[in-house]
């Protein structure tokens, strides 16, 4: 992990966005309120950002939701796409601590700071940074957006939570292994 | 999902320009629309978008789908600002209009609907460019351009690889989901919601995993070619700027200041047609 920025990074953020990109389509919708969804593509960025970093993690937010939102919806909500980022950034900073690869993640202590981490990071991105944009940008009403983004704050620190917690820890188990052989008493 | 927006070969003067100033065009235009609330502006956009729109010769046909999903995203979303907020455009506009009462709290306003089609025609500023940068720039001509306006070239190779295995990922996408569902488990909307988390898992962990192995494979050969060895990359579908590319540079920086300066010149940057 002492290299800087190598081409496993490079490559794992264009194929993650493209995963990215193409689970923007699959939404799980929430019956208590309209218009918000749960996105199990945000469990996707919070699994490359745990296992890659903050670069990884940034870009597949930022150009992950804009290509993601130009191509199936012709249209680009800039005003969430950087809040995207910023989960991204802040869950991938923490990424050698978690130690995914390494099959370090399934210590109790790993997995209940990465739930602290992202709820922290989807507060940060949802409850402040989206709802401050839509005012500044579109000057849309704020205790609309303050509502919208605290719906979205909810449905993704539930599917990171739920979703984005397994992936890692599978993956973590899975990957960290050299072999199943195990030691006989 | 057919409804997707993607590059089409063509030869119009929009597709002969550089992916370059394609980028600096689009970026330009989203910063202006972002920034200004002025309805002649706002018009003004439109009307050169839809002009924009003809020449690049896109047909109706490759957009209307998801024209008609946005409107209907944009009209749920003027119905919530009028619920959350009758009275937004008052405070904005500083007067108060009344057109009729409606019920309970909710008095329709003038200065309310006016603001509503800001933001309705504000969000349709964005939608042309997005559909005709799409529409007419080669994919493989993205990173180059992202290059060229200063982003590291490993980001834009990123980019590029993303454009590239978006296609290969839906594929194994729709494989999974088909193998899924021979499989007994249900995909559509009729579960209950923890069922749906957990069926849409039985297709997400799978897509994860070979996804995982593609970035190994990936990397391995990009490796064996040699890739990031230097700082700097030279671009096979680079296109070199013609006289129409300074044209419409020079344009679009002349566009940005006029747009700025008629927004910000009275300190406010909303059109006040109500004084």
């Amino acid at each position: 992990m002492e290299k800087k920025f190598g081409i496993k990074e490079v490559v794992a953020m264009g194929i993650g966005t493209a995963l990215f990109v193409v689970l923007t389509n699959v939404q799980i919708p929430l019956v208590i309120a309209p218009n918000t969804y749960l996105q199990p593509r945000m469990a996707i960025m919070a699994f490359f950002a745990a296992v890659f970093g903050p670069v990884v993690g940034g870009v597949i937010g930022l150009f992950g939701h804009a290509l993601g939102d130009a191509i199936f919806y012709g249209s680009v909500w800039w005003s969430w796409v950087f809040p995207e980022a910023v989960v991204g950034i802040v869950i991938g900073l923490f990424a050698k601590k978690f130690a995914v690869k390494e099959g370090g993640f399934n210590t109790t202590a790993n997995i209940i700071s990465f739930n602290v981490i992202q709820v922290v990071s989807n507060a940060v991105a949802w409850i402040v940074v989206a709802p401050v944009l839509d005012i500044l940008v579109y000057s849309e009403p704020a205790n609309k957006v303050f509502a919208q983004g605290a719906f979205a704050f909810l449905g993704n620190v539930v599917i990171i939570g739920v979703l984005g917690t397994i992936l890692l820890s599978v993956y973590s188990g899975i990957s960290g292994k050299s072999s199943d052989l195990k030691m006989e008493d | 999902m057919s409804r997707m927006i993607s590059y089409e070969k063509k030869n119009t003067p929009i597709h002969r320009l550089s992916g370059f100033t394609k980028l600096v065009f689009f970026l330009l235009w989203c910063t202006v629309s972002a920034l200004t609330f002025d309805t002649r502006i706002l018009l003004a956009m439109i009307a050169i978008g839809v002009l924009l729109y003809i020449i690049s010769g896109t047909k109706w046909k490759q957009v209307s789908s998801v024209f008609i999903a946005i409107m209907f995203f944009m009209i749920i979303n003027l119905v919530w600002i009028f619920f959350f907020a009758p009275y937004e455009g008052c405070n904005i506009y500083g007067s108060r209009t009344e057109i009729c009462h409606l019920f309970a709290g909710y008095t329709l306003t003038k200065e309310q609907l006016f603001y509503e089609f800001n933001v309705l025609i504000k969000y349709f500023t964005v939608i042309p460019s997005i559909f005709i940068f799409l529409v007419t720039t080669d994919p493989s001509e993205l990173a180059a351009s992202m290059n060229s306006i200063g982003v590291p070239y490993m980001i834009a190779y990123s980019i590029e690889i993303a454009l590239r295995y978006i296609p290969d990922v839906q594929d194994e996408f729709h494989k999974i989901k088909n193998a899924q569902e021979a499989r007994g488990i249900e995909m559509s909307s009729k579960g209950s919601l923890i069922s749906r988390i957990k069926n849409t898992s039985a297709i997400i962990f799978p897509l994860l995993f070979s996804t995982m192995e593609r970035i190994d494979v990936v990397s391995n050969a990009m490796e064996l070619r040699g890739f990031g060895k230097k700082k700097q990359r030279s671009w096979y579908s680079k296109r070199i700027l013609q006289t129409g590319d300074y044209l419409v540079l020079a344009f679009i920086i002349c566009f940005f200041v006029f747009a700025m300066v008629i927004t910000f010149y009275d300190g406010n940057r909303f059109y006040n047609p109500f004084i």
